[in-house]
C-alpha cells in the first residue's frame, strides 16, 4: 500500500523526493528499526491483522488506506488528520494519552487534529507492558524518535517542493514554514511526499529542547475523558460481537482442586441455558492456565449466573486444602526470625548490633491482598477453524497473544488480540487466565463467548498480593546513630506461580524496597527467607515495595524515636549526603528494575530532596491538637522517589481519619503533569485501602472473604486531600503508577504512632484503633 | 410482559422477570454504558435512576419494574443544554476519570443527591456517595466536581 502511493504524486515531485537523499533508504529505514522497532516499509504488515472484522474502529491499527504511514506509530492523511498508535494499553493511568502525546510533541502536531488506534500485539512497536510502571520509561525515547523522524520528513519534503534547502525549512504546529520566504505547507498537503522519504538515520534527527515542547510537562486531558462520562467508552466487559454467547464458572475453592462428581440438570434447565460442562486439565504451576471448574453458557449473563448457582459440585481440595492463614503467618513469622539467604552484606552486622549501646528489634506483618479492580477479568474469544479472535482488557497485549496461541496449539499469526480499555489493572489484567478461559470455553461450543468474572470469583481467584514476614533489627550507638540494619523477609512470590520447585523469595524479589535501602549505615545486612506458597501469587501495584516499605520506614520511625530524635530529621541523616549507590559493592545483585545504573542511578541527593519538600510543604513540626500526629516516610520503587507525609487524626473513639497527604516526588522528567498526580492521588487511597481495611483470609485452602463487604476498600468518607509537589528534573523519565503506594501504609502507621504512641506492626490496622 | 421506558423510550421483556434491571440493560437492550461491580449492591457501579431515584440495577429483578422510567448514563444528560448533565461537564472539568469504570454510577449517584439537596454538605456528599467504590481513588475529584455543581440552578429536568 506504501509502495502505491508512490504513483499518486506528480512524478517531478517525486523525482525530487527520490533524489533527496543521499543515504540508502534500506539501510537507514533497517537503522530506524533498531532504535524504534518501527518502519514504514514493514507497515503494511500489521494491516493484514485486521482481516477479521471487527466494528470497533478504535481497536483496529492504522488504516493504511486512511493516511500515509511514516512509521508504525503514525500517519498522516491529506487532510492533516494524524492518526497515532496507543502503542500499550490503557488501564487508567493514563497511557492511551501520554504515549501518543509524546510522538505528537515531537512531530509539532496540533493535538485537536490527532486521532487514536489501539495496537495490536507487535514487537516491532518495543515493550507494550503497562506493568512495572515502564510504558514512559521504556519508551520515551523511542516515541519520541518516531515523531521526530516523522517531523523531519515533513521539512525535506517540504524542501523539495520548494527546491529549497531542508535546513531552512522547520516544523510549526502542523505545517512547515519556510523561514526565508515565509512560505508555508500544511502537514495534510505534504504528508504524501513525505511518507515516501527514506527514514532518516537517528544521527540526522533533531529532537526537541524542552523549551520547545508543546505537550510533554503539559497538562492533557485523558483522550477517553469524554466517552466515559457519557456512557461510551468500550471497555472489555462492554465488547460484544455477532453471535455472543455468555460464560460464567464455577471454580475449584482451592487451587489445585477439582470436581471429584457433579450434576448440571438443574442448570441447564434454566431458561437460556445452551451448554454446561468441565473445562481445562490444571497441573501444577499455575502459571496462566484456566483453574478448571464447571462452565454455564446461556443467551444472557443473568441465565449464566443463575444457572451457575444451581450446579451440584463435590470438590477435592488437593494438595492446598490444609492452607490456613492463622497457621501460615506462624510459618512465616518463624522462617524470618531464623537466618535466610544473605542478599546484601555490608560490615559485620552480628558484631555491630553486639557491640551497640541499644539493641532494637520488630517484626511487621502484611497480608494478602486481592486488587479487586472495578471491571472484574473478562474476556471474549471467538476460536473456530484453527483460528482464534480475542478481546480482552489486558496490560500487554502480547502475554494474551502467546498464551492463547500455546494453549490452543496454534502459530501466533492464528490469534488476533484486541485490547479494549482496562476498568482497572493494578497487575490483575496482567494474567490472562481468563482469555485461555473463554478460548477453551468457546472451542468446545463453537461459538464467539464472552468469560465474565464475578466479583465473587474476582475475590477468590486472584493473584493474590502476597502475605509477608518482616523481621528487623537494629543497633544504635550512644548518641542514637544506626550503626546496625537487619532485615528479613519471608514471603510466598510470584515465581511460585510458574515454579513448583519454589522455595521462597529469590534474591532478586528483595530488590523491590529490601535490598535497595538507601540509608548510609556502616553494617546492612538483608536476607531473603524460605516459604511455601499455597496459590497464585501476582504483580499488585508495587508489588513486594508494600510491605517491604512498610517495615523499613516503620522501623526507622521506631528507631527515631528511641534515640529521641525528630523522624523528619533522622530520615535525612540516615540517607545521607548526596551519592550514587552502588549495591553490588555489598556483594547485592541488584537489578535496577532492568535498567541501567547509569541512566536511572539510585541518587541520594534527589531522595534527601523529595523528603526536603515534603517536611516543607506538609508543615512539618508544627503544633498539632491532641489525638492527631503527621508521619513521614521515604520509599523509592520503580526508580521513582517519594516521600510523603501523612496527617492523621484518631477521634476519641479510636476512628482513623487522614486529613491531608503530603507527596514530593521526582521521577524524572514528566510527560503529563495532569495524570501524574492524579496517580498519586488515587495511590494514595490505594495505599489507605492496604494499610486500613483490606485483608484476604484462607481457611482449608479457600479464600474466606467473597465480595466488598467483607473485603473492604476505601470509601469516599475515608478519602483525605492530596497534595502533590512534583521535583523539576530533566533526568530520563520513570513512572508514576506504582510508587505512590509503598510509603502510605508507614507514613500512616508513624501519624498514628505520633499521635496517640500506639505502634501498628500489622496490616491491615483497621478503620478504628 | 414487563413494560418500561429507557431514557424516554418504551421497552417491553417478556423473559426471565428475575433478571436484574443491569443485565437486560446490557446484555438485551444493548446499553453498555451502565457497569456491572459486584452483583450485591456493594459498589455502585451500576447505578441508575428510578423515577429519578438513584437505583442499584444489579439488585433490581425486572419484575419490579413494570411501568418504570429508567434513567441511565446515556440518557443523563437529555435535556440538558449541549446534551450533558452539569456533572457531565464537571467530570470533564475536573478531569475525575482515571479507568473510568465506576463513573457512570459515580455521575447518576451524585446527579440523584444533587436533585434531592441542591447544596449538599460535605457530609451529605459523603453520605449520598459512601456507597460507591472507585478502586482507582478519584474520591478527592469526585467531591470537587459535585461541589463545582452544588448550588447551580437547574438547566432542565431529566
Amino acid at each position: 500500500m506504501i509502495m502505491n502511493a508512490i504513483f499518486n504524486i506528480s512524478p517531478a515531485i517525486a523525482e525530487k523526493i527520490r533524489g533527496l537523499s543521499g543515504t540508502d533508504a534500506a539501510l537507514s529505514r533497517r537503522a530506524f528499526l533498531k532504535t524504534t522497532a518501527a518502519g514504514a516499509g514493514v507497515f503494511a504488515m500489521s494491516v493484514s491483522l485486521t482481516s477479521k472484522s471487527f466494528a470497533q474502529e478504535q481497536l483496529v491499527h492504522i488504516d493504511a488506506d486512511a493516511g500515509n504511514a511514516f512509521n508504525l506509530y503514525l500517519s498522516i492523511a491529506e487532510d492533516g488528520k494524524v492518526t497515532i498508535v496507543a502503542m500499550s494499553p490503557e488501564i487508567g493511568q493514563g497511557a492511551r494519552t501520554a504515549m501518543p502525546a509524546i510522538v505528537a510533541d515531537e512531530l509539532d502536531c496540533d493535538w485537536d487534529q490527532v486521532e487514536f488506534v489501539q495496537a495490536f500485539p507487535d514487537p516491532r512497536l518495543g515493550s507494550q507492558s503497562v506493568g512495572g510502571s515502564s510504558a514512559i520509561r521504556d519508551n520515551y525515547d523511542g516515541l519520541r524518535m518516531a515523531g521526530a523522524s516523522a517531523r523531519l520528513m515533513l521539512e525535506r519534503a517540504a524542501a523539495a517542493v520548494w527546491g529549497v534547502d531542508a535546513s531552512e525549512c522547520k516544523a510549526d504546529l502542523h505545517k512547515i514554514v519556510h523561514a526565508g520566504s515565509g512560505r508555508v505547507l500544511g502537514y495534510g498537503e505534504l504528508a504524501k511526499a513525505a511518507a515516501l522519504l527514506p527514514v532518516p538515520d537517528e544521527g540526522e534527527v533533531r529532537l526537541k529542547d524542552k523549551s520547545e515542547f508543546r505537550y510533554i510537562g503539559g497538562e492533557l486531558a485523558p483522550i477517553d475523558l469524554s466517552d466515559i462520562v457519557h456512557g461510551q467508552a468500550v471497555y472489555g466487559i462492554d465488547v460484544m460481537v455477532p453471535g455472543m454467547k455468555y460464560a460464567s464458572i464455577e471454580r475449584p475453592p482451592v487451587v489445585g482442586g477439582r470436581a471429584k462428581s457433579w450434576n448440571g440438570d438443574a442448570a441447564r434447565a434454566v431458561q437460556g441455558v445452551l451448554w454446561v460442562g468441565e473445562i481445562g486439565d490444571f497441573q501444577f504451576p499455575a502459571s496462566y492456565q484456566a483453574l478448571g471448574g464447571i462452565a454455564v453458557v446461556a443467551e444472557n449473563s443473568w441465565a449464566a449466573i443463575k444457572a451457575r448457582g444451581l450446579l451440584e459440585i463435590d470438590w477435592e481440595a488437593g494438595p492446598n486444602g490444609g492452607h490456613n492463614s492463622e497457621a501460615y503467618r506462624a510459618e512465616l513469622e518463624a522462617s524470618a526470625a531464623a537466618p535466610g539467604k544473605v542478599v546484601r552484606k555490608r560490615g559485620d552486622v552480628h558484631a555491630a548490633l553486639a557491640a551497640a549501646d541499644q539493641h532494637l528489634s520488630a517484626k511487621y506483618y502484611a497480608p494478602y491482598n486481592a486488587h479487586a479492580s472495578m471491571e472484574p477479568p473478562v474476556a471474549v474469544a471467538d476460536v473456530r477453524d484453527g483460528e482464534a479472535e480475542i478481546w480482552t482488557p489486558n496490560q500487554n497485549p502480547v502475554t494474551p497473544h502467546r498464551t492463547i496461541a500455546a494453549v490452543l496449539g496454534l502459530e501466533l499469526d492464528k490469534v488476533i488480540v484486541h485490547t479494549p480499555l482496562a476498568g482497572g489493572g493494578f497487575g490483575r489484567k496482567g494474567k490472562p487466565d481468563v482469555a485461555v478461559e473463554a478460548a477453551l470455553v468457546s472451542k468446545e461450543i463453537g461459538m464467539p463467548v464472552q468469560v465474565a468474572w464475578t466479583r465473587e470469583d474476582d475475590i477468590r481467584h486472584c493473584y493474590f498480593h502476597s502475605v509477608s514476614a518482616q523481621h528487623m533489627e537494629a543497633g544504635l550507638d550512644k548518641d542514637g546513630k544506626v550503626t546496625a540494619w537487619l532485615h528479613r523477609s519471608a514471603f510466598p512470590p510470584i515465581g511460585a506461580t510458574f515454579d513448583p520447585n519454589s522455595k521462597g523469595p529469590e534474591g532478586g524479589e528483595l530488590d523491590l524496597g529490601a535490598t535497595d535501602l538507601p540509608y548510609d549505615i556502616e553494617n546492612i545486612q538483608v536476607e531473603a527467607c524460605e516459604a511455601s506458597t499455597h496459590t497464585r501469587i501476582g504483580w499488585y501495584r508495587s508489588v513486594y515495595n508494600i510491605f517491604h516499605g512498610f517495615a523499613v520506614n516503620s522501623f526507622m520511625d521506631e528507631l527515631a524515636h528511641a534515640a529521641g530524635r525528630d523522624p523528619g530529621e533522622y530520615l535525612l541523616e540516615l540517607i545521607g549526603g548526596p551519592r550514587h549507590i552502588d549495591f553490588s559493592l555489598d556483594a547485592a545483585k541488584y537489578g535496577n528494575y532492568g535498567e541501567s545504573i547509569e541512566k536511572f542511578p539510585t541518587d541520594t541527593g534527589r531522595m534527601a530532596n523529595c523528603v526536603r519538600t515534603v517536611m516543607e510543604k506538609s508543615g512539618w513540626g508544627k503544633s498539632l491538637p491532641k489525638g492527631q500526629g503527621m508521619g513521614i516516610a521515604f520509599h523509592r520503587s520503580f526508580l521513582t522517589d517519594v516521600a510523603a507525609v501523612v496527617h492523621v487524626a484518631v477521634d476519641d473513639d479510636g476512628t482513623i481519619r487522614v486529613p491531608t497527604i503530603h507527596y514530593a516526588i521526582d521521577c524524572g522528567r514528566v510527560v503529563n503533569t495532569e495524570r501524574v498526580r492524579a496517580q498519586f492521588e488515587g495511590g494514595a487511597i490505594m495505599g489507605l485501602s492496604t494499610a486500613m481495611v483490606s485483608n484476604i483470609t484462607f481457611e482449608d485452602g479457600a479464600v474466606v472473604q467473597s465480595n466488598f463487604h467483607d473485603y473492604e476498600v476505601l470509601r469516599i468518607d475515608q478519602s483525605p486531600e492530596v497534595y502533590v509537589h512534583i521535583v523539576d528534573s530533566d533526568a530520563p523519565p520513570t513512572g508514576v503508577g506504582e510508587p505512590p503506594v509503598p510509603p502510605i501504609a508507614p507514613a500512616l502507621a508513624n501519624a498514628i504512632f505520633a499521635a496517640t504512641g500506639k505502634r501498628l506492626r500489622d496490616m491491615p490496622f483497621g478503620a478504628s484503633i | 410482559m414487563i413494560k418500561l421506558s429507557v431514557n424516554g423510550v418504551g421497552y417491553s421483556f417478556d423473559g426471565d422477570e428475575d433478571m436484574p434491571l443491569l443485565w437486560y440493560l446490557r446484555d438485551v437492550a444493548g446499553m453498555k454504558g451502565t457497569k456491572f461491580g459486584c452483583g450485591a449492591a456493594q459498589c455502585g457501579a451500576c447505578t441508575v435512576h428510578q423515577d429519578g431515584m438513584a437505583i442499584r440495577s444489579c439488585v433490581t429483578p425486572m419484575a419490579a419494574l413494570d411501568g418504570a422510567e429508567i434513567t441511565t448514563i446515556e440518557g443523563i444528560g437529555s435535556g440538558h443544554m449541549d446534551g450533558m448533565h452539569p456533572l457531565q461537564k464537571a467530570w470533564v472539568e475536573y478531569k475525575v476519570p482515571q479507568c473510568g469504570y465506576c463513573q457512570a454510577g459515580q455521575i447518576m449517584q451524585a446527579a440523584s443527591l444533587l436533585a434531592d439537596s441542591p447544596n449538599p454538605s460535605d457530609e451529605d456528599i459523603d453520605g449520598a456517595m459512601w456507597g460507591n467504590i472507585c478502586r482507582c481513588g478519584t474520591y478527592p475529584r469526585i467531591k470537587a466536581a459535585i461541589k463545582s455543581v452544588a448550588g447551580q440552578s437547574s438547566e432542565g429536568g431529566e
